[in-house]
């Protein structure tokens, strides 16, 4: 690998803590409990997104009828990534520009399911019951926001970026191997600048019920990440939110004079097969790999999973017993696959702020992939 | 830099072929696929699989080969690529233990009705359905085992824990061109050093009654279900729209100087790939053919291959109004009067679309035209669009083919193309 310094030099943020990278920073700093909702979605609690001006970043109602909710917060927070950057108004660079996202897909229109599950008790043939209601009563651009890659897609429309799109799914992991293969191809000289991030709608039912399936939600109040043990073995609270990053070389945000809020080093990840003690075990050894050393922070993408977060606690402090580790849950939520774009932006932040030289952004996913990302002081 | 038997011309590692895999609507295996795609038999059928009593579209290439329990997309389209897998990587002889990574394509996936109506029933709510009741349900805990089926990565990581692929595995989308991108995405990392080989998947499962209709309600699809085998007619005047395949394939990419190390048979390599996105419209491309032409040039370039010598086109070809045109005037764009005497030929008027793993599919199709010297044809050309200027293979044809251009276009501006040859540059 020929080794190009990458750099972070735009940072687009939304969630419960409010918009932008003094909204996030604030909200880390006060170390309150992040702004919860545990009565709409009884008893499961969720952090919601706080309220955005679409208008400021989405202009056309036509583009914002055309996406659900996850995709107008990714929409959102691109475009305050390209402000950020200085890029927005730069059209060639960003028609040159390639992009990443880490996403799910979704979502319901949870009226017509109900409907048709209702229906379907006493329908008399419940084949062709389905088909007719399917096919009457799903609105035909529904499947347009449910898309997974139609969040990059409405990122090109709205925002004219156009280098060319990839989508990375697969829960937590996706969020850390996008930003891996991102820096990968700036790194080796493949591209000299990539839009990279996640988003992700948490006040939905769909995704509530998903994750019930398996126990994996915390419930019903608010508690911080590393103290939801118990009987239940803890769980996460989704968060609303997006988080995206423009990376680019050092030489090129130079060249533009572009001011670099920190410069990613390194991200190792892994998937280890599961079992007692193998993300404890993994934690150590992926430290090592993105060259951790000295860092001020440790920014833990754990999801709430008490065992995962025994787990990893454990493996960090085995690594870096001295070291502070705060979880990115307790202030913005667990967005899935957008948890390891936040914790680098809010790295990013800290190192800019003059707060921080070397933060470690952990990811260990409910079920699978284990990444740590290495971000110092540009 | 000048290229050498392992280097490309750009001074990067060479990327071979060593294994290929295939399921689709006509088969399972390369063997048995090719005879058939080179007989020219449709795997279009009327669909089976579920009741279609009302639905605009009841015509599928579905895989029936295989049953899962459930019957789900993502385990179909696991099956599909666990069976597409296991033929190329046993052809490669890499071993079980599989020295790369991962990239699979796998379709979105979410619960399905028959999920739905399971939750629905154990909520025991005798009035309105509503998530709520689906939630209680969930509570329960006796649902707990679709989590895993139902989110995102589980396909990649049952694919991951059989093959043995190392680090994370990487489960992408980029619509209809996402097998193209898995493919790119192994390339990529080849090139760059990080692994001396990648296990490249594109899959899909997804003929199921929700789909078929979202595709239609969009007007995507054939209606043509009277005779299902003709219903698909790539680049026909009367064509309609696609119909829906399904199916899966495998390659297995390697640094070409660490498989002549290890002795293994290198069965071609994939010289290039390039992309461009369109900011034009969410399921349109744009009207002058840009960002479809600026792919094919992307392609071409990494290739570094002139357009003169591509010997044949294995098109996206869906056989869509819109496709078929943009598809024909990009190509027309790049290679000029040629294109009138370039081969060109679309594997879906006999398979369908595969979308999720259309791409990949279709340059395991590339490189066995590569392999054979024959072109698989386009089947149901019977009546020309007339606007269309192209040479289409309308009955298998015996060529000489070092290079063929595969084309993948999908939804939300996605275009993805590939240069596969049987010997480097």
């Amino acid at each position: 690998m020929s080794g190009r310094k990458v750099v972070i030099t735009g940072i687009g943020l939304v969630s419960c803590a409010g918009e932008g990278i003094e909204a996030h920073l604030a909200a880390y700093e006060s170390g309150e409990a992040p702004r919860t909702d545990a009565e709409t979605y009884a008893p499961y609690p969720v952090h919601p997104v706080a309220p955005v001006a679409l208008d400021t970043q989405i202009p056309k109602k036509s583009d914002q009828r055309q996406m659900e909710g996850w995709q107008r917060l990714g929409v959102y927070a691109a475009g305050l990534a390209l402000d950020s950057a200085g890029l927005k108004d730069d059209a060639a660079r960003k028609a040159a520009l390639h992009l990443i996202v880490a996403s799910g897909g979704g979502e319901r229109d949870y009226a017509v399911d109900g409907a048709i599950l209702t229906g379907l008790r006493d329908a008399e043939n419940p084949g062709a019951y389905l088909n007719e209601h399917l096919q009457n009563d799903l609105r035909p651009t529904l499947f347009l926001a449910q898309l997974s890659n139609l969040l990059a897609g409405n990122i090109a429309i709205v925002h004219g970026v156009t280098g060319a799109s990839r989508t990375f799914m697969g829960e937590e992991s996706a969020g850390v191997d996008a930003l891996r293969i991102a820096h990968a191809r700036i790194a080796s000289g493949q591209d000299d600048a990539m839009l990279v991030g996640g988003s992700y709608n948490a006040e939905r039912a769909d995704v509530l019920l998903v994750h019930e399936m398996g126990g994996f939600l915390h419930k019903p109040d608010y508690r911080p990440v590393f103290s939801r043990g118990g009987e239940e073995n803890g769980g996460f609270i989704l968060g609303s939110g997006a988080a995206f990053l423009l990376l680019e070389t050092a030489e090129r945000a130079a060249e533009r004079g572009a001011k670099p809020f920190a410069v990613i080093d390194a991200i190792a990840n892994d998937r280890v097969r599961r079992k007692a003690g193998s993300v404890a075990d993994a934690l150590p050894r992926l430290l090592r790999e993105a060259g951790v050393s000295r860092p001020d922070l440790i920014l833990s993408g754990a999801t709430g999973v008490a065992s995962l977060a025994e787990e990893e606690a454990q493996g960090l402090k085995a690594a870096l017993p001295d070291t502070h580790i705060r979880a990115t849950g307790d202030v913005i939520g667990h967005p899935i696959e957008a948890v390891p774009s936040f914790g680098t932006a809010i790295a990013a932040a800290l190192c800019a702020a003059g707060k921080a030289r070397e933060v470690a952004i952990t990811s260990v996913g409910h079920r699978s992939g284990e990444g740590v990302i290495r971000v110092v002081a540009a | 830099m000048s290229a050498s038997s392992t280097r490309d011309a750009k001074g990067r590692p060479l990327v071979a072929v060593t294994g290929l895999g295939i399921v689709s609507s006509l088969g399972c295996g390369a063997a048995d696929t090719w005879q058939a795609l080179t007989e020219g038999r449709s795997g279009i059928r009327t669909i089976s699989r579920f009741p279609t009593d009302g639905l605009r579209t009841s015509i599928a290439g579905t895989v029936d080969a295989f049953e899962t329990d459930p019957l789900c997309a993502p385990l179909l389209s696991e099956r599909f690529a666990e069976v597409a897998a296991e033929e190329a990587v046993t052809q490669s002889g890499i071993g079980d233990d599989f020295p790369g990574a991962l990239f699979i394509a796998v379709p979105p996936v979410e619960l399905e009705w028959p999920q739905r109506q399971a939750l629905a029933e154990a909520s025991g709510d005798n009035e309105d359905i509503t998530y709520r009741s689906l939630l209680k349900a969930a509570a329960s805990r006796r649902f707990d085992a679709w989590h895993d089926l139902f989110i995102f990565g589980t396909v990649a990581d049952r694919i991951s824990d059989r093959f043995g692929t190392r680090g994370s595995p990487i489960s992408l989308s980029t619509a209809c061109s996402s097998g193209a991108t898995a493919i790119q995405l192994g390339v990529e990392a080849i090139r760059r050093g990080e692994m001396k080989a990648a296990l490249c998947i594109g899959t899909d499962g997804s003929v199921n009654p929700e789909s078929l209709i979202r595709f239609s309600l969009l007007s995507a699809l054939s209606t043509q279900n009277e005779n299902p085998e003709t219903a698909s007619k790539p680049f026909s005047k009367n064509r309609d729209g696609f119909v829906m395949g399904e199916g899966a394939a495998a390659l297995v990419l390697e640094d070409a100087e660490a498989a002549k190390a290890r002795g293994a048979k290198i069965l071609g390599y994939v010289l290039g790939c390039g992309e461009k996105g369109d900011g034009f419209h969410r399921t349109r491309s744009s009207p002058n053919g840009e960002p479809i032409i600026a792919a094919i040039r992307a392609a071409l370039d990494d290739a570094d291959t002139a357009p003169d010598a591509i010997d044949t086109i294995n098109a996206h070809g869906t056989s869509t109004p819109e496709n078929d045109k943009m598809e024909a005037m990009g190509c027309t764009a790049v290679f000029g009067e040629r294109i009138s005497s370039l081969p060109i030929s679309s594997n879906k008027s006999m398979i369908g679309h595969t979308l999720t793993a259309a791409g990949a599919i279709e340059a395991v199709v590339s490189m066995l035209t590569i392999q054979h010297g024959r072109i698989p044809p386009t089947i149901n050309h019977l009546v020309p669009d007339p606007s269309l200027t192209l040479d289409v293979v309308s009955t298998a044809r015996d060529a000489r083919v070092s290079r063929v251009l595969s084309n993948s276009f999908g939804f939300g501006g996605q275009n993805t193309c590939l240069v596969l040859a049987g010997e480097p540059a």
